[in-house]
């Protein structure tokens, strides 16, 4: 049942004449609810400021949380679940904040006639503001967990300079398609910053090479090798190499070794004289 | 004789990674060798991308299982309600693909297991049942 204009006024009415008790037992509940995270002093604040956000809300004759004149308070509220979201609260704990106005509420409506009615309706409006709250805090979460997927990705594949002439990439975790893509892109850039003829690509932290890790680990050989690098593939265990061979994968002529140790020894010792002496 | 089975949607790349993930946590739990539990989470990765690949999304279902003689394995089981493969023999030939690939997932996926039985019809979708034994 939504507030009706008359309603609406009502209430910003009611916020504004009780507004001292009102946030007292609000910011009362919330600390509650929060078990101490966040100051009694702070906590006061941001319930004054939402109890003003409701009010004018309300009074400028909005019905609805996504009405225009409740703009202002949309904006209250998704700063408030970006905050909460942030420090580390969990959902419950931040639509909890909107929740207990209603408690609040109940302790100044009085009990006239069409107090009920009048509550249902408030009720009703302020679960909506705590379910728009609920939304932007899991958009919130949801943005950090992809910045964190991508930080992820820039920390999970660098590529190292070995020794003269050799750069390593150790890979570690899931070889995905958009990993591949920013580690063969890493690779053939060292390969031309450094100009090493030789780079090692270390797969001891790839938990399993199905067809796709293999593939992707191919072409980035084959694109090494166009810039005229060889590509020495190590880490392979026992277990992947006896998976490898029952897929049928095939590395063809790529050299292959079970340590990075091999691998370096394996180049150093084509290398011959020539890096023994440098 | 049945332990609990668990039952995953896979509807995108990090799925595959969940079911790559729950089987190996199976695996270890039913004392697979280090070599078939690699084995068996390369094929579940394999089936687990055709589903989604192929399949355009489906389901995977873990179940530990036991023998007649009293053998531990896991069964797994994918099924999506896609398009179902017109020609078998074809799919299972090493290096057919029809999607990009190395065309070695499916015949290596039956190569990596103890058991394999696929059931497929144009219009309705495939499910492929695998199962490892422990040794």
């Amino acid at each position: 049942m939504p507030l009706s204009p008359d309603e609406a006024r009502r209430f910003a009415d009611l916020l504004e004449s009780h507004a001292e008790p009102l946030t007292a037992r609000w910011t009362e509940l919330v600390v509650a609810s929060l078990r101490g995270r966040l100051s009694g002093a702070e906590l006061h604040r941001q319930t004054t400021d939402l109890r003003r956000g409701f009010q004018s809300a309300l009074s400028a004759g909005a019905i609805e949380v996504t009405d225009g004149a409740a703009d202002e308070l949309r904006a209250q509220l998704s700063e408030l679940s970006s905050n909460r979201a942030r420090q580390g609260f969990t959902a419950t704990e931040t639509a909890i904040s909107i929740y207990a106005l209603k408690e609040a509420v109940l302790d100044v409506i009085g009990d006239g006639d069409d107090a009920l009615r009048l509550y249902v309706a408030f009720s009703a409006f302020v679960d909506r503001a705590a379910l728009f709250t609920f939304d932007s805090y899991v958009r919130i979460r949801e943005s950090l967990i992809a910045d964190q997927a991508e930080q992820l990705l820039e920390l999970s594949t660098p590529v190292v300079k070995l020794w003269e002439g050799v750069v390593a990439v150790p890979l570690v975790g899931t070889l995905d398609s958009a990993r591949a893509q920013v580690v063969m892109e890493r690779l053939l850039q060292t390969l031309v910053d450094t100009s090493s003829p030789y780079a090692i690509i270390d797969i001891t932290g790839v938990p399993a090479v199905d067809t796709q890790v293999a593939q992707h680990i191919l072409k980035t050989v084959v694109a090494a090798r166009l810039m005229g690098a060889d590509c020495i593939i190590s880490g392979i265990r026992p277990q992947i190499a006896q998976t490898i061979v029952a897929l049928g994968i095939e590395f063809g002529d790529i050299a292959t070794k079970a340590s990075l140790a091999d691998a370096l020894r394996y180049v150093l010792s084509r290398n011959g004289n020539k890096s023994s002496r440098s | 004789m049945n332990e609990e089975s668990q039952r995953l949607p896979v509807v995108s790349d990090q799925d595959v990674v969940r079911v790559r993930q729950l089987v190996r946590t199976a695996a270890v739990a039913a004392k697979l060798s280090l070599v078939d539990q690699t084995k068996l989470v390369t094929a579940a990765s394999e089936l687990a991308r055709n589903t989604l690949v192929y399949g355009g999304g489906g389901h995977v279902e873990v179940t530990p299982t036991r023998s007649e003689r009293g053998k531990a394995g896991i069964r797994i089981v994918f099924s999506d309600e896609g398009p179902g493969i017109a020609d078998l023999d074809l799919a299972f030939t090493d290096g057919y693909t029809s999607g990009g690939g190395l065309g070695l997932g499916l015949s290596g996926a039956r190569r990596l297991v103890d058991e394999f039985d696929i059931v497929t019809a144009v219009g309705e979708g495939t499910t492929i049942t695998v199962v490892k034994w422990c040794r």
